[in-house]
């Protein structure tokens, strides 16, 4: 993985701008000392570090906008970072970038039951807002896994999802307004309280954009009742094949679950010797569905998804009765990582999407490539909509492993784009999967969201080395070819 | 001369508009045409007609997912996703009902690059929110691809959102992917009569923010009726598998009672008929001259709106959908359409006012969308000529220079 090439213009510059960013974040806001500036060196994605120029963390929206107006008119980069939870290098510093750091935005502004809304700073945990608001019995929906410690403002660059999102959509579904600021240092509000936008749908498109097109300094989500009743069922089977058989049978018969997840035989394992959750070591594939809303409802649904998994060959069925027993379902799921992180020294998470019925393909396939790698591979995926979570095991310690484990998770998702899917589900492209983006779309596909960003950022300076495998110059990606006295679709009708 | 070009493959589309480019000749762009008569009209020579590039390419149920051609009738869509107990959950409006020219006719492309929805947008999201991926020809000529056929994508910038909403002024649809969800096995309508607004909202509010899992809460006036019910009535829509509809709309029945209002019940397809009139704004549609208008606040604000309009236009009527947070608001015709009223009313609150019905001379003077403060304009402009630099796709349809 190559990053571009530090300015060493700008590198010469430090020093002056290092003053010039005191200037406008007095005190302790500006690290520039290589200690200070270490906690900062990697995000989620620990297998790549880079100390950045400068940390600088603002505390006001007026300082955003005054550092972003000083680093586009001098030439230097900009990485955004909210809590610094990414799992794609989404927030990997730049040396010779600024890393903005919005984790003092951490107060939530209002909460508004009427409308069912909560307005937060960007650096507001995801949990964070469920604690606001739960004395009143509401919730934020979206749920990644990270959610004690992830952010909003970092749910929205990624549009995070969750076990969750299935049955109540991603982070662009949930939320309504945003404030920005652009690269150019000008505060701009998109959507508020109401719903749809008035003219381009500009919040849809920052939702996920990586931190590429500029900065949020302020989300308002969409909050809803908790359901008044969850239940879940256990399900083991003795292959892959009948567990996606039976998720496409519930489906099939109009249920959409508050969850879904699926594990594979090592994942089980490796699950139950940590946490011991009572979980069928012999089975092939384990499903945890749950159904969430009013009680009579839940009850009925339970019953009819009991008949769908005894119809489709379940071999192990529990149904929790109590809120404890449900919670004992979800340990191992949602110890997965840590689990299989006792196995095995290191371990590469991926984050693929298939179409759910390619499911029996994908894992035949990945149990070659674990032959031809040598190396091991753990399966969770939220199977209501097929995204994935290969586990990869290796040792960073043992020559030329860590890149055997990308290359073997470069095949996977290779694959994926092979059966229909896409390169990421939730994880986001970051630096992780940029060079794999040709898989998936043509140059003229990926110029022309490269045209977009020019739209935001003409110079280039907003996380730049991030989700697009070669930088081109604005001036160069709006250049057009125009072919004059063509004579035209001869073989298109025309009235 | 002008020319309407029929084209039948997408690189038959690129074709025609890297011609349009070259000769710098504006395209309308349409696939069935039904909503010529929202935004501003336009000065193009030549039409784009996207009806040739129709029908379902792929249906697989159980992976939620649809593929058509842009030109495909949504009812086509509709009667298959129905044979297998689906639907399009975003509840898309028809407004053949408002425009005239008929319903049933607008096709699956301008559902999306109109971002249509109806009552059940506040529980199921818009359009938006359900198009997973495309293929279209952008204003360069050149064909692009963006998202993909599976529900869960995050790879590469979201460009879905953008192209819904953007009324065929970014790009020409070829080709759409969208997510469909499991029809309800049943449905009931619970009924208050004679709430005011005021109390109506705080009604609706109520029940949005209960755990009964309400889909849908509108508010008819005094004298506005709609699919059967009289005007000075609140309904709430509950949805869902039998026995939770029945034990949801007690429960709702019993919460509500504290309002006084008469309780009654609507089920099947009498509750069907009155949401599919509300979705189609069918209570405004006479007398034809009137203006319409779609207002969007938060939902608190809907009623206040409205009393601001009412001190200055008496005339005025309205209902109320999405919990209050949508007003369809019909005027007297002539003069702006009452727009300077409107939008001032609209901005002391935030959200924004489309002008939805106007006769032509109106629509020529007055914005059809609601204005954007300066830098989000300017912005929205970069982006528009990203797609399309030389402002052959619908140029002008939603603002001018856009």
């Amino acid at each position: 993985m190559q990053m571009p090439e530090p300015d060493r213009d700008v590198l010469a510059r430090r020093s002056e701008i290092v003053a010039a960013l005191r200037e406008i974040v007095p005190g302790e806001g500006v690290i520039a000392d290589e200690r200070g500036m270490k906690p900062y060196e990697s995000d989620g994605l620990t297998a790549y570090r880079t100390l950045p120029m400068i940390v600088v963390l603002p505390e006001t929206v007026e300082q955003v906008a005054a550092v972003l107006k000083y680093c586009h008119a001098n030439g230097v980069k900009v990485v955004p970072r909210g809590s610094g939870t990414s799992l794609s290098g989404g927030a990997l510093p730049l040396a010779d970038g600024v890393l903005l750091g919005l984790g003092k935005f951490n107060r939530i502004l209002d909460i508004d039951f009427d409308n069912r809304t909560v307005t937060a700073q960007p650096g507001v945990t995801n949990l964070g807002i469920t604690t606001a608001v739960q004395h009143e019995g509401f919730y934020y929906a979206p749920d990644p896994s990270s959610q004690i410690a992830c952010s909003i403002g970092g749910n929205v660059a990624e549009n995070s999802g969750g076990v969750h999102c299935l049955k109540y959509g991603l982070t662009t579904n949930n939320i309504l307004g945003l404030e920005i600021v652009t690269v150019e240092g000008e505060v701009m509000r998109l959507g508020g309280k109401h719903l749809d936008s008035e003219g381009y749908d500009l919040m849809g498109l920052l939702t996920g954009s990586e931190g590429l097109l500029a900065v949020v300094t302020e989300v308002t989500v969409r909050i809803l009742k908790k359901p008044a009743s969850l239940r879940a069922l256990l399900l083991g089977f003795p292959t892959s094949e009948e567990a996606g058989a039976c998720v496409a049978a519930i489906i099939g018969a109009g249920i959409i679950p508050g969850g879904m997840e699926m594990m594979d035989n090592p994942a089980i394992n490796a699950a139950e010797d940590f946490v011991n959750a009572g979980y069928p070591r012999d089975a092939g594939a384990l499903l945890i569905v749950e159904l969430d809303g009013p009680e009579v409802e839940v009850d009925t649904l339970i019953d009819r998804v009991r008949e769908i998994a005894e119809a489709n060959g379940s071999t192990n069925l529990r149904v929790s009765e109590s809120e404890e027993e449900r919670n004992a379902f979800w340990a191992g799921r949602k110890a997965a990582f840590p689990a299989v992180g006792r196995i095995s020294p290191d371990y590469m998470c991926m984050d693929g999407t298939i179409p759910r019925r390619q499911l029996p393909e994908i894992l035949t396939r990945m149990t070659r490539m674990s032959e031809k790698y040598g190396l091991r591979v753990a399966n969770v995926f939220h199977a209501g909509d097929g995204n994935l979570h290969p586990l990869i095991l290796f040792d960073a310690n043992q020559p030329g492993e860590l890149d055997r484990a990308e290359a073997f998770g470069a095949d996977i998702l290779k694959a994926c784009v092979e059966l229909g899917g896409v390169l990421t589900g939730e994880h986001g492209v970051g630096v992780e999967k940029r060079d794999l983006m040709p898989e998936m779309f043509s140059e003229i596909d990926l110029n022309q969201q490269m045209r977009v960003k020019c739209a935001w950022d003409p110079k280039g300076l907003l996380n730049p080395g991030k989700v697009f495998p070669t930088l081109h110059r604005c001036a160069e990606l709006g250049r057009m070819h125009v072919h004059r006295g063509q004579l035209p679709f001869p073989d298109i009708p025309r009235f | 001369m002008a020319d309407t070009f029929k084209p039948e493959t997408p690189e038959q589309v690129r074709d025609a508009i890297a011609w349009a480019v070259s000769e710098e000749a504006p395209l309308e762009i349409v696939a069935r045409a039904t909503k010529r008569a929202i935004g501003r009209p336009m000065q193009t020579a030549n039409t784009l007609d996207l009806s040739g590039l129709s029908g379902i390419g792929l249906y697989e149920a159980e992976e939620l997912i649809c593929q058509a051609g842009p030109g495909t009738p949504l009812a086509d869509i509709e009667a298959v996703l129905k044979a297998q107990n689906q639907r399009l959950a975003f509840e898309p409006m028809d407004l053949g009902v408002l425009l005239g020219g008929g319903e049933g006719r607008q096709s699956i492309a301008g559902v999306f690059a109109c971002n249509l929805a109806g009552p059940r947008r506040i529980k199921d999201g818009a359009a938006r929110d359900h198009l997973l991926g495309f293929t279209a020809v952008t204003g360069r000529g050149e064909i692009v691809k963006s998202g993909g056929r599976v529900v869960k994508n995050v790879t590469g910038y979201d460009l879905s959102k953008l192209v819904c909403g953007s009324w065929g002024t970014l790009a020409a649809l070829t080709d759409l992917t969208f997510k469909v969800l499991p029809a309800p096995e049943t449905e009931t309508t619970v009924l208050l009569h004679g709430l005011d607004d005021a109390m109506a909202a705080t009604a609706m509010i109520a029940a949005m923010g209960s755990a009964h899992d309400v889909s849908s809460a509108a508010h008819l006036p005094a004298g506005i009726a709609a699919g059967g019910v009289s005007g000075g009535a609140t309904v709430l829509r509950v949805e869902g598998f039998a026995p939770s509809v029945v034990a949801r709309v007690d429960a709702l029945k019993s919460e509500l009672a504290r309002f006084g209002a008469g309780i009654a019940t609507l089920d099947g397809e009498a509750s069907r008929a009155l949401w599919r009139d509300l979705r189609d704004a069918r209570p405004l549609a006479e007398p034809r001259d009137r203006a319409v208008w779609k207002l969007s606040v938060a939902p608190t604000a809907g009623p206040e709106v409205m009393v601001a309009i009412r001190n200055a236009v008496p005339e005025a009527a309205c209902f109320y959908d999405w919990a209050g947070g949508l007003v369809w608001l019909g005027v007297p015709p002539g003069g702006d359409a009452q727009a300077g009223i409107v939008r001032a009313a609209v901005d002391r609150v935030g959200g924004h006012a489309t002008l939805i019905r106007a006769a032509p001379e109106v629509r020529a003077s007055v914005d059809s969308f609601h204005p954007q403060p300066g830098p989000v304009a300017a912005l929205a402009k970069r982006v528009k000529e990203s797609f399309d630099p030389k402002g052959v796709l619908n140029p002008g349809r939603m603002t001018a220079g856009v």
